[in-house]
């Protein structure tokens, strides 16, 4: 009953928090209420024992991801009334979209009412007597090694184009140059003169 | 269903729970009031003042005077501000530093909720923390406070980074996410001495992700006031200050368990194991919580290029070679650890 | 299953309990002690003059590149967590798998190194 309840509780959250992000007109409140789907979308993952996922979920989404949005639409400066005179043109695309995703969603459904034994289409994998994040650790570096080294390299170019696109060199900035600083001798830089009684530098 | 079964099935077991949760959070409050006195005295002595010495006999009662103080002012709302969300970062910050509790254990079972995935619960709620931070600076509106934010943001999320992977180093020697687990495999020796390099950068990152002093810049009180609580007052400022007091214990908490063996006595021998395993996890809590202290009587605060030179450039490369070498290591000797149940 | 939601129901009473206290303290304190706003207290601090502008403004890009770097990072620390504890059941294969792409990401480090993403200004 009780996980009925949470069950329902979160849910309708993520749902609502959803529908917020859409309709804020703020954009910070929309990244907030995004965090708080994610949050619930987390709580949704403990319910059917994806505990590792769930708190992947926060870290990665909440801790990371949802970061930089809040950054992004906290400080650039961006006509957000401007961006928003777009809306009815991109309506048809998008309510199209949603349909897509309608059907699809129907069609999931569907087949699951056709089988007779819907249990190979669930979400939980019966694992006995180890927990989730062992079961995954067993088989993702192994088996599906692959996959493993693609997100090596998905993750490599997303840290080159990261740089490439966002450094830009500063003219004029000052750095500290630790190497410099060690290397100065007193040879290089100080001169003993030998003054001269009466005559001066 | 019939109200006896009702009330053994949920009513029962809930006012235990609760019962729990309010004793861990109680004493916890009471820590955090007094770490504040604890904190002048041993800087007020390090120093050699007297430190706060009027409420109360030794001015032991100076905490509960500072507490009434804030409880009885002014709450001011900024005229620019985004009221909710001004009024919302402080109290998730306090929020999210009682949570982190649940999951910490004190003696061998005796803990909230013994969670598979502790470390990584943890983890999780310590990466939350950085949003009570932007969250005060945007919504007062305030030059300081923003740029405040910004700092403290950008600081924790740079010294998570190291974070995990010294978390990574003690798990490979442990095997399980469980923080039970964790405490139980150190048994024989605790982590803090084969781990010693991590053991300090762990430390250090955990001054810099609870902003303590050498890297207090995000309020870096002689150019930006107070940072990003600059336009809080009263009982919104009093839940920032007890909800970073509070995470000072969480992370002290973490450093005792995952490199201090918890609740272990030092030694398993006749005068160390008659003392139970709560107080020596509050001695090593205090003893870590005094090296906050101290470090902060001690050491002038960095400047910011340095701080980000120190996160990125010596402690990331660091601590990810040694998530290596110890694999490297567990793996070479065959001694990686392999838990029955997780 | 039913034994590891048990666990985390105590985390979902503590979260109701914690909010409750926080939100109490605040509105306690808003109500019992006295509010006088007036226009001079709740204007935005500022060392004794009006404020220029509006504080949200433009930032430095140097702000943006650490979020996204500190993206990259945390899923690699996701990506080793299942392997730390595993280590010892997927032997040396799982180590090499990993150590292969840790090297991978190291690259991408000691570019960025050289680019000087990491200098701070």
């Amino acid at each position: 009953m009780v996980q009925a309840i949470a069950f329902y509780a979160f849910a309708f959250v993520t749902i609502a928090a959803g529908v917020m992000v859409v309709s804020s007109r703020n954009p910070v409140h929309s990244v907030l209420y995004l965090i708080l789907a994610f949050f619930n979308a987390a709580g949704l993952f403990v319910l059917i024992g994806a505990e590792f996922i769930a708190m992947i979920l926060v870290v990665v989404y909440v801790g990371a991801v949802a970061v930089l949005f809040l950054f992004v639409v906290m400080m650039l400066d961006i006509n957000f009334v401007e961006l928003r005179q777009g809306f009815m043109q991109y309506l048809p695309i998008g309510a199209l979209l949603g349909l897509i995703l309608l059907v699809e969603l129907f069609f999931v459904i569907g087949i699951w009412s056709f089988l007779e034994d819907g249990s190979m289409l669930t979400a939980v994998i019966p694992v006995q007597n180890i927990t989730n994040t062992h079961a995954l650790g067993n088989v993702l570096y192994t088996k599906y090694v692959y996959l493993f080294q693609a997100a090596g390299l998905i993750l490599l170019i997303a840290m080159i184009g990261a740089i490439v696109l966002t450094l830009r060199s500063r003219p004029g900035a000052r750095k500290q140059k630790i190497a410099d600083q060690l290397s100065r001798r007193s040879e290089d830089i100080l001169d003993v003169v030998k003054v001269k009684e009466g005559e001066g530098v | 269903m019939e109200f006896s079964e009702f009330l053994d099935t949920y009513l029962v077991p809930t006012a235990i729970t609760v019962a729990q949760i309010f004793a861990i959070i109680v004493p916890l409050l009471v820590a955090v009031a007094y770490l504040t006195y604890f904190e002048r005295k041993v800087i007020a002595s390090m120093q050699l003042r007297k430190g706060p010495n009027v409420v109360g006999p030794f001015g032991l009662l100076q905490p509960l005077a500072d507490g009434a103080k804030l409880f009885i002012k002014e709450t001011i709302l900024p005229s620019g501000a985004n009221k909710i969300l001004f009024a919302m970062a402080p109290m998730l910050t306090f929020i999210l530093s009682l949570i982190a509790w649940a999951v910490i254990p004190f003696d061998a079972g005796m803990v909230l909720a013994d969670i598979n995935v502790g470390i990584l619960y943890l983890f999780a709620i310590s990466s939350l923390g950085v949003y009570g931070v932007i969250m005060a600076g945007w919504a007062s509106n305030s030059k300081y406070a923003f740029l405040g934010a910004l700092r403290s943001a950008a600081q924790m999320v740079s010294y998570e980074v190291s974070i995990g992977f010294v978390i990574i180093t003690v798990l490979l020697c442990v095997g399980s996410l469980n923080l039970s687990a964790i405490v139980e495999a150190q048994k024989t020796i605790w982590f803090a001495i084969p781990l010693l390099p991590m053991f300090i950068i762990f430390f250090v990152s955990a001054l810099a992700e609870t902003n303590r002093a050498p890297f207090d810049l995000p309020e870096g009180e002689s150019e930006l006031v107070a940072g990003y609580f600059v336009e809080y007052s009263s009982m919104t400022f009093a839940l920032f200050f007890l909800g970073e007091y509070a995470n000072m214990i969480l992370m002290s908490g973490m450093t005792a368990v995952l490199f201090l063996g918890g609740w272990l006595p030092p030694m398993d021998i006749a005068p160390f194991n008659w003392i139970p395993g709560p107080i020596w996890f509050f001695i090593k809590i205090s003893l870590v919580l005094f090296c906050f202290l101290w470090v902060r009587a001690t050491f002038p605060r960095y400047r910011y290029d340095q701080l980000m030179r120190l996160g990125w450039k010596v402690f990331l490369p660091l601590s990810l070679a040694w998530v290596v070498i110890t694999a490297g290591v567990l793996v070479a000797f065959d001694i990686v650890p392999t838990p029955l149940s997780g | 299953m039913e034994q590891l939601l048990k666990e985390y129901l105590p985390i979902l009473i503590f979260l109701c309990i914690a909010v409750a206290m926080a939100v109490g303290m605040v509105i306690a304190s808003f109500v019992i002690a006295s509010q006088k706003p007036d226009s001079e207290k709740v204007s935005p601090y500022e060392c004794g003059f009006e404020a220029f502008d509006d504080s949200r403004g433009q930032f430095d890009v140097r702000f943006y590149l650490v979020a996204i770097l500190f993206i990259i990072f945390d899923l690699e620390v996701a990506f080793l967590f299942p392997w730390a504890i595993s280590l010892g059941a997927i032997g040396m294969f799982g180590f090499w798998s990993m150590i292969c792409f840790l090297g991978i990401l190291t690259i991408g480090f000691v570019y960025e190194w050289r680019k000087g993403a990491l200098e701070w200004e």
